[in-house]
């Protein structure tokens, strides 16, 4: 593997994001053990400044065009297929998150190059590179091996803490241009704020979070009664919000938000990296579920094996008994 | 309007995934298929756009275990038209099956052009690629994913779609049609269908089988080993009663001046 | 008294209804009004079983079949045992209507859909592995034989059903259960993951395409195995292998839980021995007790346990109160909630409260979930628990 190895830097609304730093840590120790450069490339408009804090890596290339200005994977897959094929990289890590998606899900069909996807672990073995990937919701995990590069690198968020991708002098940048076709027929208009007036639980010392395994929507309420006791709020994942049961707002992981409050109960989830990857963080970590097997246990400081509705339950009655 | 819904079978996560004999694949033996999730909320938004403005919507759905059910459910749903993709080796990947798909589905009659091929977003055994993107690129047509909101201006040719960000922030996109778009979720959880309505559907038969043609794909990445997650750490259980666990769990709060 | 009887004809649809005698009985419905009055949910329902039938019988069909207001019908049989022509309202009547409102409705509830879904596919509304449906084997401290490991026929194959073999306080009853039957010496095996949903909640909610597939499925499985009588832990799957299943061929006794063990109280009351200083209160459960009247077993059961007082509360018998599960209702508690209908468990739980007793036996594993959680709400968890007969029993029978 002789080429560099790339991380594609994520710039959303003017600042660089956590798991660009996660997935820098992760380059640079991989740059390290393979004796090739870290080079980090940022896309955009006008953002050349954010380059700056990216100071991890041996340098960063920066491709400045209007078309890159709102991140349309479209045109984003595009430039960074177009320098990839002009440089030659090993490998090009890039974070999984709602802002990186369809530049991650495009860019292995322009540069027709093989995907290593949910990686949550990679390690120079043998001159190569060997992946660790969760699958099936984090059920299992498969160690995987790719070719020649490049090879396109799904990194899941909470790979290396972020800190670990931080600091270093400002790297050189080198501005370059990418030759690619502009007018992939999507168009940005306009972001859309939540609807102000909910909590905003990355605020939350107590988070109370629920998942399918509370059964009913009902049972919110228990939750909520636990988070009042504790001066908190409840939020959930996933499947709690496609039902409706909270708002989009309250939803904790990919596409949702990334907490650390002080403490974090998870009752009735069963640790989908999806969610995992947005509590991870949190200082005390408590998982009720009734699968002594689900991934959440491998998260959690403390779990038990019950049926959730009926710790939250007990946990807000301990609780309000201690607070008097 | 012509809709396309891509579904795919994934293994089923109720039941405990063992590893096989060979070290790198799920044990068959106990192994059941259930759709992909996102794959209906795919079919939900497609059913909702037909409800509004009158569509005709096909599923498409490469062959595996209880495939059938599924697309006669679509079917007893509303879907107009079923089509199975045979042929694809078991445990074909992402890249694969739209390498597959992208030479197949051009060949079915009717099948294509559609104003909007919508497939879930993703699928828990992606391990080389999600098929929605892959399969874009290759037939030409815009991409977007992690859609949750579609409305269609027919008569312009463009889509009005809403893609979730991070912390409740959705992204407003315009879309020109045709399109392909990766689906999170939509308005509503997707519908009942009572199963009287299925078992007539299953009676009533067709589904098209098509042969799929091979495509051409880049060398799939290679499993070495498969395994259940050696986790990082492992929580300390609590056990007893639910009053005795909310107990214990007081304590470490009051322990860590958190009470 | 009202009897439950055979259902005589395998697919009942709307138009089919009127060539059944169940059906046709209909047509003599006086409009008394006595099921209205008597309905747990009569004051929100918008179309009492009266109303229902007046305008079927003059032909307003689908505006009768419109809206989800029947799915507050929690299939309690009160309307059946108080109509004074006998009518079969609660399982010939709404189950055809329902199924033709489940059919026109938009959306059906989430948590319903989840239910009947899952137990399409998993044959039990949790979504629970069918692979572990025999887990709780594991602590029972007893054999519990699988029959498909026996290679032998047997007299009992118990069917445990879904909420005793999943849910954990459910589980409770099931090890009860098999202590009990190996004390006795009962022949018996289960069917672990072979066994599926028996589907009467599915047909009383208007699910009768479910139904149908799992009578199919269960009565195959049946076919592959010989055993005297089936015995099951569930009132609910009691019925519908008693008078749904014939139909299709089913033709062993059937028995549940609660009456068997009553029936060898004799052979068991040596070793009831263990005292247990319980006051407690029997609930008759709408199926068991009002649908079937088995109301002496489970009390001469709980007076054979030493130590035991039996109080009465008011509504007991056929009178009893329903908790508010049958019929789809364990599925619909956050429908009903928006709907701001009573909690009918909470009205149940007052009623036991008020007799002063400290343990609510009941016979239907329905019940304690729902009458757990309204002890929680009501404040009444620390002078009351939930029991069933078979735990009770259990408990005081010596090793």
């Amino acid at each position: 593997m002789a080429g560099n190895v790339w991380i594609v830097a994520e710039s959303w609304k003017g600042s660089i994001s956590d798991a660009t730093y996660e997935a820098l840590a992760l380059g640079r120790e991989l740059a390290d053990g393979l004796g090739v450069r870290l080079e980090a490339v940022l896309l955009g408009h006008g953002a050349r400044a954010a380059a700056a804090s990216l100071g991890r890596a041996d340098g960063v290339l920066y491709v400045d065009h209007p078309a890159l200005a709102d991140g349309v994977g479209e045109e984003t897959s595009r430039a960074l297929a177009a320098l990839a094929a002009a440089r030659g990289p090993g490998l090009i890590l890039v974070p999984t998150t709602n802002v990186s998606w369809d530049l991650l899900g495009l860019l292995p069909a322009r540069l027709e190059a093989p995907l290593v996807n949910f990686c949550r672990e990679a390690v120079v073995s043998g001159g190569g590179v060997e992946f660790t990937s969760l699958l099936y919701g984090g059920k299992m995990a498969a160690t995987v091996g790719a070719g020649a590069g490049p090879v396109v690198v799904a990194v899941l968020p909470g790979v290396r803490p972020a800190e670990a991708g931080k600091g270093g002098a400002a790297p050189a940048v080198e501005e370059v241009v990418a030759d690619f076709v502009v007018g992939g027929g999507v168009r940005w208009l306009e972001y859309e704020e939540p609807e102000a007036g909910d909590v905003d639980i990355t605020q939350q010392d107590f988070l109370v979070a629920v998942g399918r395994g509370i059964s009913n929507e009902a049972n919110v309420e228990v939750a909520e009664e636990l988070a009042a006791a504790l001066g908190g709020a409840v939020c959930g994942s996933r499947p709690v919000i496609d039902q409706g049961w909270l708002p989009l707002v309250r939803q904790v992981g990919k596409s949702g938000a990334t907490v650390k409050p002080r403490f974090y109960v998870a009752a009735g989830i069963s640790g989908a990296p999806e969610h995992t990857e947005g509590m991870k963080d949190a200082e005390l970590i408590v998982a009720v579920n009734m699968d002594p097997s689900a991934p959440i246990f491998s998260v959690a400081h403390y779990g038990i094996v019950e049926d959730a509705t009926d710790v939250l339950e007990a946990l807000a009655e301990a609780v309000r008994k201690r607070k008097g | 309007m012509k809709i396309l819904v891509l579904m795919k079978m994934v293994p089923d996560i109720v039941e405990e995934l063992e590893v096989a004999s060979d070290g790198r694949s799920l044990d068959q033996e106990y192994l059941r298929f259930i759709v992909n999730e996102r794959d209906e909320y795919a079919l939900e938004q497609a059913l909702l756009l037909k409800d509004g403005l009158g569509a005709t919507v096909t599923v498409v759905a490469p062959d595996a275990p209880e495939v059938d059910d599924v697309l006669y459910t679509a079917r007893a749903k509303g879907a107009d038209r079923l089509i199975k993709v045979t042929g694809l080796p078991a445990g074909s990947g992402a890249r694969a099956t739209a390498a597959a798909l992208a030479v197949t589905l051009p060949a079915i009659e009717g099948a294509l052009p559609a104003d909007l091929v919508l497939s879930g977003c993703q699928a828990i055994d992606d391990l080389d690629g999600f098929v929605a993107p892959l399969l874009a690129g290759a037939l030409g047509v815009p991409y977007l994913g992690l859609v949750s909101r579609v409305s269609v201006d027919a008569a312009a040719g463009k889509a009005q779609v809403m893609k979730e960000f991070a912390g409740g922030v959705m992204g407003r996109f315009e879309v020109s049609l045709p399109a392909l778009l990766g689906i999170q979720g939509c308005e509503k959880p997707p519908r009942y269908v009572p199963v009287a309505k299925v078992r007539a559907a299953i009676g009533a038969g067709g589904i098209e089988a098509v042969e799929a043609s091979a495509g051409t794909a880049v060398a799939p990445v290679e499993v070495a080993a498969l395994a259940k997650p050696e986790a990082a750490g492992h929580a300390e259980m609590l056990e007893g009663s639910a009053q005795d666990v909310a107990e214990k769990v007081a304590d470490i709060l009051a322990a860590r001046g958190l009470l | 008294m009202t009897q439950a009887i055979v259902l005589d004809v395998p697919d009942l649809t709307l138009d089919g209804l009127l060539d059944t005698p169940a059906g046709r009985a209909l047509l003599s419905c006086i409009q008394c009004g006595t099921c209205a009055g008597t309905c747990p949910y009569g004051e929100v329902l918008r179309y009492t079983p009266r109303r229902l039938i007046g305008m079927l019988r003059e032909g307003f069909i689908e505006e009768a079949l419109a809206g989800d207001d029947l799915l507050s019908c929690v299939t309690c049989y009160d309307c059946w045992a108080k109509c004074p022509r006998g009518l079969r309202l609660t399982d010939v009547l709404l189950p055809v209507v329902k199924e033709q409102v489940l059919l026109r409705l938009p959306q059906v509830p989430p948590e319903l859909q989840d239910a009947l879904a899952n137990t399409m596919r998993y044959g039990n509304p949790m979504g629970e592995s069918p692979r572990k449906r025999a887990a709780w084997v594991e602590s029972a401290g007893v054999p519990v034989p699988l029959l498909r490991d026996l290679g032998r026929p047997v007299d009992v194959l118990w069917i445990v059903e879904c909420y005793a073999a999943y849910y954990p306080r459910g589980q409770d009853n099931a090890r009860a259960t098999a202590r009990i039957l190996n004390a006795l010496g009962v022949d018996f095996a289960i069917l672990g993951s072979e066994e599926k949903c028996a589907g009467e909640c599915a047909r009383l909610v208007g699910e009768k395409g479910l139904f149908d597939t799992l009578r199919e499925q269960n009565l195959a499985v049946f076919g592959k195995y010989e055993f005297g009588a089936l015995l099951t832990s569930d009132p609910h799957a009691f019925d519908a292998f008693a008078y749904v299943y014939p139909a299709l061929g089913l033709d062993r006794p059937v028995d549940h839980t609660t009456p068997f063990v009553a029936a060898r109280l004799d052979a068991l009351k040596p070793r009831l021995t263990q005292e247990l200083g319980y006051k407690i209160t029997y609930h008759d459960s709408c199926v068991l007790g009002r649908h079937n009247h088995v109301h002496d077993e489970p009390r001469r059961l709980l007076e054979a346990l030493p130590g035991v007082s039996l109080v009465e509360m008011t509504h007991n018998r056929d009178s009893t109160i329903c908790c508010g599960g049958g019929g789809g209702g364990m599925w619909l508690d956050t429908f009903y909630k928006a709907k701001g209908h009573p909690r009918l468990s909470d009205r149940r739980v007052e009623e036991a409260l008020a007799t002063g007793a400290d343990v609510l036996a009941v016979s239907c594993p329905y019940e304690v979930p729902r009458f757990e959680d309204s002890l929680k709400v009501l404040g009444g968890d620390d002078r009351m628990v939930v029991r069933d007969v078979m735990e009770l029993v259990a408990e005081a029978l010596a090793d």
